[in-house]
């Protein structure tokens, strides 16, 4: 557990880390100007609502100082003239995978995303750079009226329901990034469940960047109509470059009375990754949101899952796992709103901190004064495994009220040289070691996970302990 | 075959030297003891041999069956055979038994085997009924929350598991009552035969009415001082250490030592 050896790693991400060369049909250029905005708007033959939203969050973008009076310095290093918004083949993805374009499909092919299909979805978009390429959902669903497109399609074919939600949950000028979000987005997913609707298969996304100094800016729109049920579940690489690459989402949920949404992410970003996502939900009555985050990989990554409790009894959950390692910094948490009577929140955050990786935990719950039997519970645990790993807890909680009740809990513990040599002593190499630690001290949590998932991650756990061993 | 510590040197990283010359071999088939007072040297000799980092060798090799093996990283001096019963076994949290020696066993095969699942379940099952060890421990975290006497049945039980060619029990009588004692020793017992080769490092002589050795070693400073049948253990538990150290001290510390 040399931290010497740690720090000449390079972390080798065999699944992802592969391109092919670029054709596009559809390229806005480097830099970031209104014009930028108007190409991406021609390109989509977008209504003149969405255009004047883009060009108004562009100006918001652009008047907003970068956080690093309280985030990460390293967002400087973000050179947005450098960078292209917009690369695209096709503007309409295809509902089989035998018309995707060679090179793309043989991505998605290696990515294991066709077979899963086959395997245990029921719906599948596959994002490559800007647009998906792929989109295709099981027919019974459909005939019930779910509706699993792209948010281009979303806004064309359901503009009234688009148009009714888009950007409500989280406003364009939320954050900087949610306004730059909002003025250059495209790809991501527009879904809808009718009333009463369960739909027993999770439904995936896969946003695969293949191009260097490039921009994703997927914007995602689920909407659980009454009594609903839908589990979404998202996926992203990116092969690794030598100039920092930006992903920057926005992903807004409604729950309606009753509804369940789960919402579950495993990213396996390279490492020249900034990832700079706004996540929110909002949770009518009775409702129950789910975010399940899974984050490793990333040069930065700043995510904050939330859930807007709206509604009596509604319920927020967030489970999130952080994997920091060498050069990484993973600034994650959760928000928990509570703005009505017996409204529930849980979060349960766990971090790893690799070499000189660092995680931090951001949380912020707040219940006012004039609420009612709101509980929450916030549990983050931090697992350090070098010495010259580093963790940090920002946690903010604001309750008022008496009849409410919250529960802070927070753990920092490390991997300890005896641990490691009693494993050994079994049999196990250094990096098996490690990795069954990891594994062990994030268990409990991936317990909650969908199967395939949990497999998926304690198989880039493995991976990532490998490297970082050497 | 035997395990041979040869001329053994060593000392903390950077720090104190606790051996200085130690000589021993403990061939497969036998049980060996070794007493010693606080400080002798026991535990640094039991993590020395399975390659603990903390100590360095200065000198000296140990051979098990004819490989030296200083220079391997513990996890392959495990697979080579060694097996250590530790004096205080670890927590690892959030890692079940089960799966625990599971990976212990996979880590032996060869790339691309798989550790068959029903035949190792019955495997654990039986060996957990021999120390008396009931069925929900396979799905506890590693020693968590653990009393001692489950610590101690559970480094039993992961020896009995992986089969060792050699195997040190490091004060394994520490924190138990008499009933776990007994347990414990039985379990040892059982595992006895001409495959294995144990060596018992403990401080008091109960643990060897229940473990009988062969031979029983006197570790003082760093070396072994006299080495007899199993009546040196009961002379010991009678007279103390300070006789062997008085004697030692007109013989003088600076000559050879006496060998094994």
């Amino acid at each position: 557990m040399s931290t010497e050896t740690l720090s000449q790693l390079d972390v080798d991400r065999t699944r992802g880390d592969f391109h092919y060369p670029e054709q596009h049909t559809f390229d806005a250029g480097s830099g970031l100007s209104h014009a930028t905005v108007d190409y991406i708007s021609n390109v989509k033959g977008e209504p003149d609502w969405i255009r004047e939203f883009r060009h108004k969050a562009l100006d918001v973008f652009f008047s907003k100082p970068m956080p690093t009076h309280w985030a990460s310095e390293d967002l400087e290093n973000i050179i947005f003239e450098k960078i292209r918004y917009y690369l695209a083949n096709a503007q309409r993805p295809t509902r089989s995978w035998d018309e995707v374009p060679d090179d793309v499909k043989r991505t998605f092919e290696r990515l294991g995303i066709p077979e899963q299909e086959r395997k245990f979805l029921a719906g599948v978009e596959a994002q490559f750079d800007s647009e998906a390429v792929y989109s295709n959902m099981k027919k019974a669903l459909g005939d019930q009226g779910v509706v699993f497109v792209g948010s281009t399609d979303g806004l064309k074919e359901h503009p009234e329901l688009f148009k009714k939600w888009f950007g409500k949950v989280i406003p364009t000028g939320d954050n900087k990034f949610s306004a730059l979000n909002s003025a250059v987005f495209s790809g991501g997913s527009f879904i809808y469940v009718p009333p009463g609707v369960k739909v027993k298969h999770p439904l995936q996304a896969y946003f695969r960047i293949n191009a260097e100094n490039f921009g994703q800016f997927e914007r995602t729109l689920i909407i659980a109509d009454e009594g609903s049920e839908v589990m979404y579940m998202e996926g992203c690489t990116a092969p690794k470059f030598e100039t920092a690459t930006l992903h920057s989402a926005v992903v807004e949920l409604v729950a309606l009375k009753g509804a369940k949404i789960q919402y579950v992410t495993v990213q396996n970003w390279s490492a020249n990754v900034f990832n700079l996502v706004t996540k929110r939900a909002i949770a009518h009555e009775e409702a129950e949101v789910k975010w399940i985050d899974c984050n490793i990989g990333s040069r930065l990554t700043m995510k904050y899952p939330g859930v807007i409790l709206k509604g009596r009894k509604a319920r927020g959950e967030v489970l999130s796992i952080a994997l920091a390692n060498n050069g990484q910094h993973q600034d994650t948490g959760a928000k928990m709103i509570h703005a009505a009577d017996e409204t529930t929140s849980n979060i349960i955050a766990k971090s790893i901190s690799i070499g000189k990786g660092r995680s931090s935990y951001r949380g912020l719950v707040h219940i006012p004064k004039h609420l009612k039997g709101c509980k929450n519970n916030t549990e983050c645990d931090a697992l350090l495994i070098n010495s010259t790993s580093r963790t940090d807890t920002y946690p903010a909680i604001t309750v008022r009220g008496s009849g409410n009740s919250v529960q802070h809990e927070a753990s920092v513990s490390q991997v300890s040289a005896e641990q490691i040599f009693y494993m050994q002593q079994r049999g196990l190499s250094e990096a098996q070691a490690m990795s069954l630690s990891v594994n062990g001290f994030v268990n409990d949590l991936v317990r909650e996970f969908p199967m395939e998932y949990s497999v998926e991650l304690k198989r880039l756990i493995d991976l990532e302990m490998e490297d970082s061993v050497g | 075959m035997s395990l041979v510590i040869h001329n053994l040197h060593a000392r903390v990283v950077g720090g104190q030297q606790i051996l200085r010359g130690l000589n021993l071999e403990i061939e497969k088939g036998s049980v060996h003891a070794i007493m010693g007072p606080n400080g002798s040297g026991k535990s640094t000799l039991s993590k020395v041999i399975a390659g603990h980092p903390d100590y360095e060798v200065t000198e000296g090799e140990v051979l098990l069956d004819g490989v030296n093996v200083l220079g391997m990283e513990p996890d392959a001096r495990s697979r080579a055979g060694l097996f250590l019963a530790f004096q205080y076994p670890v927590e690892i949290p959030g890692v079940s038994n089960a799966n625990f020696i599971r990976a212990a066993l996979q880590a032996r095969l060869a790339a691309g085997e798989e550790l068959e699942a029903t035949e190792y379940y019955g495997d654990l099952y039986k060996e957990m009924d021999r120390l008396e060890i009931p069925r929900n421990f396979t799905a506890r975290s590693v020693n968590e929350g653990f009393s001692g006497g489950e610590k101690k049945r559970n480094e039993v039980l992961q020896m009995a598991m992986l089969k060792p060619s050699y195997a040190i029990l490091d004060e394994t009588d520490s924190g138990l009552d008499i009933d776990a004692l007994k347990v414990v020793s039985a379990g040892v017992n059982a595992l006895r035969g001409p495959s294995l080769g144990i060596l018992v490092i403990t401080h008091y002589q109960r643990l060897l009415d229940y473990i009988t050795p062969d031979v029983v070693h006197v570790l003082v400073a760093g070396r072994i001082v006299r080495s007899a049948g199993p009546e040196l253990a009961l002379e010991l538990e009678a007279k103390g250490y300070d006789w062997i150290r008085d004697e030692l001290s007109e013989a003088a510390l600076a000559a050879e030592p006496v060998h094994a």
